[in-house]
């Protein structure tokens, strides 16, 4: 178990990912605010206790790598790559702006910590194994994470990713997948379904581990206890679109659209009552 | 007038073993075409720096970025149809954008594959690979040359396509050394018409060159085997002829002669582009589907007759 104080810490920090999450996306006027709220809890850890990273060498040849194969939701990563001080929390506000780095999806080339661009889904977890091997071959203990969405595991690379990670014996490969159960278009399930998941990740020769992927104990317990038994292992994080604002949750409509200024001010003032509610 | 006939891709295994003594980084990958691609050999060599990712290409080249973030020197190899037209996103967006040490190394382009048909005779990949930014394209003509293109894009920093034919072809150059990305190469000077050739088709090109004299007309020769960054000097050279023909087994859409023309979009020059008139090809021996398609020596210098 972890210590309560670490816990509460990363309670913090998410909400403030939430925070810069909602207010970089309300000042582009564009973006993704349903699945970048969905993974808050996940990236806080990681970049806040899991992930063995240095902001003042974000080219650390030892450091743990992330892959965000959902490019889409960069806006979560780069509140954590800012508040762990890879640059100024104050280029947040400069998220999608002509002439600033903070691109729409993520550029390995202009955002220092970013370790993959992305944007384009399903090539994400390809990278990763490129990533995991590359450790392999350098006999380095560093590992790679990488997050999926779950709409975009209807692309087929995904799968071709999926066995070569097992056939290789990735076992420095972690992937993380954001259950959050929508896409664009609808449910996953009425979409395109991708159910019994576990299984067909078993069945692809991974460990198959699921969380409830908003629980910071767990999230952290489930990172600790992983273990290296020549496989390579997904997280079936069970997640909400949305999560935290109590609008956004669970609504298709904001996966990649921003809030008005009154749903702004409302949203911020919900993520300010949460922490406080820390507090006490 | 060729003495010998030399294959591309033996050239290609045997520059990559080199390299691959000399240098730890370098790591190959393949898609379950290692026998034909040869990259099986480097394999054999090397099991460590070897991976064959079997039949998935978009995967094999999201692999490739994924160890060239990590400092590896990579270089992907599969038939040019599947290198490219199959994996375009997977390049553009994991290799080409954030500007990744890849190499593809694309054997079996063009319609001398033969016998396989269209779906195998890929006409389309300078033109794919040429509109990405960042991304070098490269057409050796012979095996000396092969062998110096497979350490000189080791050196080079950044994404490189280099597109190889199946078939033996004529050994053009006998020393080592000289290709340089970026270089156009003047075989033959000559004022009445100026005969711009990338990969295969150089050969045909020095040929008809050859015919060309014997009926009194001064042609000059260029082999071009970096379609981008085009050699811009060696350009402006041949257009001082008023005319140039260009030649590639590729589509006449967007590969070497777009590359061309845009390199002298201001100059008078008259220009005729040699290549595949927007079909697909088709099944049977690769002499005479060149022959069909008008990628003979003996074309080359009709054309050129027909515009002085
Ligand atoms: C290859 C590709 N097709 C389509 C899109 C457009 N797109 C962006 S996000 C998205 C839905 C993603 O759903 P999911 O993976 O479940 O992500 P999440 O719900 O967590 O945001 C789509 C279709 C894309 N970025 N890439």
């Amino acid at each position: 178990m972890h210590e309560e104080k670490l816990v509460k810490e990363i309670k913090r920090t998410a909400l403030q990912i939430r925070k810069w999450v909602i207010e970089s996306i309300y000042r582009a006027g564009s973006g993704h605010p349903g699945g970048s709220l969905s993974i808050a809890d996940i990236i806080a850890c990681l970049y806040f206790h899991e992930m063995r990273h240095n902001p003042k060498n974000p080219k650390w040849e030892d450091r743990d790598r992330l892959v965000l194969s959902k490019g889409h939701a960069c806006p979560a990563l780069y509140a954590a790559l800012a508040l762990s001080g890879y640059f100024p929390v104050d280029e947040l506000k400069n998220l999608r702006k002509t002439g600033h780095f903070l691109q729409g999806h993520p550029c390995m080339r202009k955002v220092p910590g970013v370790d993959m661009s992305t944007g384009s889904l399903g090539h994400g977890l390809s990278v990763a194994v490129g990533m995991a091997l590359a450790g392999k071959i350098d006999k380095k203990d560093y590992r790679v994470f990488v997050i999926l969405g779950d709409g975009e595991l209807q692309e087929g690379e995904v799968w071709e990713a999926a066995n070569s990670a097992s056939h290789f014996k990735l076992d420095n490969l972690i992937a993380i997948l954001d259950r959050n159960g929508l896409q664009i278009d609808g449910p996953t399930e009425e979409i395109m379904h991708i159910e019994p998941i576990a299984w067909r990740w078993r069945a692809f020769g991974w460990n198959v581990i699921e969380i409830d992927g908003h629980n910071i104990e767990e999230i952290l317990d489930t990172f600790h206890n992983i273990k290296k038994n020549g496989k390579p292992t997904i997280i079936v994080a069970n997640t909400i679109k949305g999560k935290g604002v109590s609008f956004m949750e669970g609504t298709l409509s904001f996966h990649g659209k921003a809030p008005s200024h009154e749903q702004y001010m409302k949203a911020i003032s919900e993520l300010e009552q949460e922490e406080r509610e820390l507090d006490v | 007038m060729f003495k010998e006939k030399r294959n591309l891709r033996d050239a290609y295994s045997s520059a990559l073993i080199e390299l691959g003594n000399k240098n730890k980084d370098v790591v190959v990958l393949d898609a379950d075409l290692a026998l034909s691609t040869k990259t099986k050999r480097f394999g054999t060599v090397f099991p460590d720096r070897f991976f064959d990712v079997g039949i998935a290409e978009a995967n094999m080249m999201g692999i490739a970025a994924g160890l060239a973030t990590c400092g590896k020197i990579v270089f992907a190899s599969t038939f040019a149809v599947f290198a490219t037209g199959r994996c375009y996103d997977a390049i553009r967006q994991s290799i080409a954008y954030p500007c990744l040490n890849v190499k593809i190394v694309a054997t079996h382009a063009g319609v001398s594959v033969g016998g396989d048909g269209a779906s195998h005779q890929m006409l389309e990949d300078i033109a794919l690979m040429r509109a990405l930014p960042n991304m070098t394209v490269i057409a050796p003509a012979d095996a000396t040359e092969m062998e110096d293109v497979v350490p000189e894009i080791a050196n080079y920093y950044g994404p490189c396509y280099v597109r190889i034919g199946r078939a033996d072809a004529p050994v053009i150059f006998e020393k080592h050394g000289e290709f340089k990305i970026g270089k156009g190469y003047i075989l033959k000077d000559g004022d009445d018409v100026a005969i711009i050739a990338t990969g295969t088709m150089t050969a045909e090109a020095i040929k008809a060159g050859e015919i060309l004299k014997k009926e009194g007309i001064d042609a000059m020769v260029v082999h071009m085997p970096t379609i981008k960054p085009i050699d811009k000097k060696v350009v402006e050279k041949a257009s001082k002829t008023g005319r140039i023909i260009t030649c590639e087994e590729h589509t006449v859409i967007g590969g070497l002669g777009d590359a061309i023309a845009m390199a002298i979009q201001r100059k008078p020059t008259q220009m005729h582009r040699i290549g595949i008139n927007d079909v697909f090809g088709e099944s049977g021996e690769a002499e005479e589907l060149l022959e069909k398609y008008g990628l003979t020596a003996e074309n080359i210098a009709k054309v050129a007759r027909e515009m002085i």
